[in-house]
């Protein structure tokens, strides 16, 4: 049985994946009938046919993943409904992810389970996480337990992103009498 | 300067205990090469020719006597007792073993400084000029932008795998003293009709194998935007910068590519979705982060100036060393002092031993108020030095091998560490800049000549910024053997320029010659006073060309 690393409000843990991560779009079609009960994740551009097409699927039991060179923006809107959204780190030294992420959490609103696939490896997982990731599945040889304690290792951060949208310099401050600010010039 | 507070400490404390914790996964096997690559790159480890090098973040160039000390001790305890100090204003120690790193990551976490983003495809130190605060000709201090622009950019989750590295520079004086036309992103900070703070924002820059200067995509950026739009311009080339090709990958590619306008159309499309977020710029942390930076109790030294009036009178070597190595202050009867790393044969450019280290830290102590900063040709500086004290320090500087006459000129080489270190190096820098500089050795003849900058690279990576030099140097590979391609005509500051190659390259032991010839053209055509490169502007590449090649009948 494949394990991810999902992160959930009482905190991140190892849990059963329920997810069939379906890679290849030739190939998906066939399997997508012999796994007709499981909630599967597809790539785009077989989403984007399936979509246009004829056969019925179910939205709540399908997933969408992103490569890192798919253009997505397009459908963003109708990818919101999707339970999970996957980003594919075709090498984890590939930052193209981390943006989508932020986009798809910020700019679009995706409010579903926003999976990092690929080459994911313990010390990236806490940028990932920073960027809206919250269910990780990390590359197959590598130990999950280990990557596990890449969440851990900071509690402090200088700038803001998904997970706090507010810069330390605004928590410093909280401490000082607040200035009034707008047409105040160094 | 910018102190750490409890937030700032935790951060760095938990970095150093990421860092150990990696290097032991590394040396365990846990974690194989590949993948500790980036992760040691990102923590300013290289690994050289014979061994690791560790490049230390040096932020925007400034140092505290105490932490220059701190270098000096690492040089001698991990190292063999010296540092090289590069064009990006950090400092790189050549003889590391990786064992030893995270203990030496402790030590500098101990003195507030860090090796964090001095490379890997990151945005590297935050860099301005070396006189930023005290210089005369400033417009505003740049410092506290580029200190909250190292914070934002410290760690940026976003932005940790970059296609390619990415350098940013801050400029806010009447010359541009921190090559900011040769930068991913360059910033000019002026000032606005009502007195606003307001930013140029250049993309695009840089040299390497594709030299460029950078475009203004945007102009009078009010200060308070400086994140949110480099946010802004750091997406964009995140998510379309290319990836396939190293040496297509830095941003000016991709500016070059959609064309500045297009470029700069989609990041203000970008910015307009971020522009108010946050991350905007608050007066409460410009004024937190600006005390930092305020101006030191400086003395009412206004006779001073007459003291050294005389003793210049006196002595024709210290007046010589004044008009070189002393550059003028905001504050009257103060000096900023540029102590010269380029002695000649007695040590490699940007070389300085742990003696020399501990001397400055003492004179930075003794003649100012503690502070040392680094210039990205490689100097070192004491930024607020009385005049009255010149002298003095004139005199220990002697002794020290600090005082060499000749900043701004031909022998102030700026040179990369070359084959004699660099993996990546096609040959060496330091014989080629010690035979020069062996060459040019007579200083009144030197100072005649007047401002002429000297760049070696060993590879088109171009750590010497050679395209930037009036004469520049690129070490070129023949079949295994080193040559050295020259070009002309390369200039810094506002009046940027990328130099154009003179002809066939040449060997090391021709190059003496090769620059003897170009220097005596130059005082062939000379008008009057003119400078190296206003006689270059004026007369061109051929006549150069011609001397240099004249034997072999070009
Ligand atoms: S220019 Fe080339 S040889 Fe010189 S330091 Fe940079 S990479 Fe090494």
């Amino acid at each position: 049985m494949k394990h991810i690393i999902r992160v959930l409000p009482a905190g991140a843990d190892i849990v059963v994946d329920e997810w069939l991560l379906l890679h290849d779009s030739e190939t998906a079609l066939s399997r997508l009938a012999e796994h007709a009960m499981q909630r599967v994740i597809l790539p785009l551009p077989l989403w984007r046919t399936l979509r246009d097409g004829t056969e019925s699927f179910d939205p709540s039991s399908t997933g969408v993943w992103i490569a890192s060179d798919d253009e997505y923006e397009d459908v963003a809107c109708e990818l919101l409904d999707l339970p999970l959204i996957a980003v594919d780190f075709p090498s984890f030294r590939d930052g193209r992810g981390y943006s989508v992420a932020y986009l798809l959490r910020t700019r679009y609103g995706f409010r579903g389970e926003l999976r990092a696939i690929g080459d994911v490896l313990r010390d990236q997982l806490f940028y990932m996480r920073r960027c809206g990731f919250d269910s990780f599945e990390v590359r197959a040889d590598k130990d999950i337990r280990d990557a596990l304690k890449g969440l851990a290792a900071y509690t402090i951060r200088y700038q803001g992103s998904v997970d706090d949208p507010v810069p330390l310099f605004r928590k410093r401050a909280e401490a000082a009498p607040s200035l009034p600010d707008e047409h105040w010039e160094p | 300067m910018y102190r750490y507070d409890q937030y700032d400490l935790e951060l760095l404390e938990q970095r150093t205990a990421q860092f150990r914790d990696q290097v032991a996964r590394r040396l365990s096997g846990a974690l194989s090469e590949e993948e500790f690559l980036p992760l040691r790159l990102q923590n300013g480890l290289y690994l050289q020719r014979h061994a690791y090098m560790l490049r230390v973040a040096i932020p925007y160039g400034t140092l505290s006597a105490n932490q220059l000390r701190v270098l000096a001790e690492i040089a001698e305890r991990w190292d063999r007792g010296y540092g090289h100090f590069t064009t990006r204003q950090n400092v790189q120690f050549n003889w590391i073993h990786l064992e030893d790193a995270p203990d030496i990551m402790d030590r500098l976490a101990e003195a507030e400084m860090h090796a964090i983003q001095t490379s890997g495809n990151v945005v590297r130190n935050i860099t301005t000029e070396q006189f930023a605060g005290v210089a005369a000709d400033e417009v505003m201090d740049p410092r506290p932008l580029a200190e909250i622009l190292r914070q934002w950019s410290t760690m940026n989750p976003e932005f940790a795998f970059l296609p390619r590295k990415f350098k940013i520079a801050i400029s806010s004086s009447a010359t541009d003293r921190a090559a900011v036309k040769a930068h991913d992103v360059g910033l000019y900070l002026y000032r606005g009709e009502q007195g606003e703070a307001l930013l140029k924002v250049l993309v695009g820059g840089g040299l390497g194998r594709t030299p460029m200067l950078g475009t203004v995509i945007r102009e009078a950026l009010p200060w308070r935007h400086l994140t949110t739009y480099v946010e802004a311009v750091l997406r964009v080339y995140n998510r379309h910068g290319r990836r396939d090709n190293k040496y297509k990958a830095r941003i000016k590619i991709l500016v070059q590519a959609l064309g500045a306008d297009a470029f700069s159309t989609e990041v203000e499309r970008e910015w307009e979705q971020i522009k108010d977020s946050p991350a905007t710029i608050t007066k409460a942390e410009y004024l937190r982060v600006a005390a930092h930076f305020a101006q030191p109790p400086y003395a009412d030294a206004e006779g001073d100036a007459a003291i050294v009036a005389a003793q210049r009178q006196a002595s024709p070597a210290f007046a010589r060393w004044c008009r070189r190595n002393v550059h003028a202050h905001q504050v009257a009867g103060y000096a900023c002092v540029t102590l010269s790393t380029k002695p000649g044969m007695a040590a490699p450019p940007g070389d300085v031993t742990s003696a020399q280290m501990r001397a400055v830290a003492d004179w930075a102590e003794q003649y100012g108020f503690g502070e040392i900063r680094v210039s990205h040709e490689q100097n070192l500086i004491l930024p607020d030095v009385r005049q009255r004290d010149l002298y003095a320090l004139w005199q220990e500087a002697e002794a020290a091998g600090l005082a060499t006459a000749n900043i701004g000129l031909l022998t102030d080489v700026i040179a990369c560490p070359g084959g004699d270190y660099c993996s990546l190096a096609n040959a060496r820098s330091i014989p080629v800049a010690q035979a020069i500089q062996a060459r040019f050795q007579n200083l009144d003849f030197l100072h005649d000549l007047g401002e002429l900058s000297l760049n070696i690279s060993g590879c088109v990576n171009a750590c010497g910024h050679h395209h930037l030099g009036n004469i520049g140097v690129l070490g070129v590979d023949k079949n295994g053997e080193e040559w050295y391609q020259v070009t002309l005509g390369g200039n810094q500051g506002l009046e940027a320029a990328i130099g154009k190659v003179i002809g066939r390259a040449f060997r090391a032991e021709e190059m003496p010659d090769v620059i003897d010839k170009i220097v005596a053209t130059f005082c062939t055509h000379r008008a009057g006073d003119e400078s190296f490169s206003e006689t270059y502007t004026r007369i061109g590449l051929a006549p150069f060309k011609e001397r240099v090649y004249a034997q072999e009948g070009v």
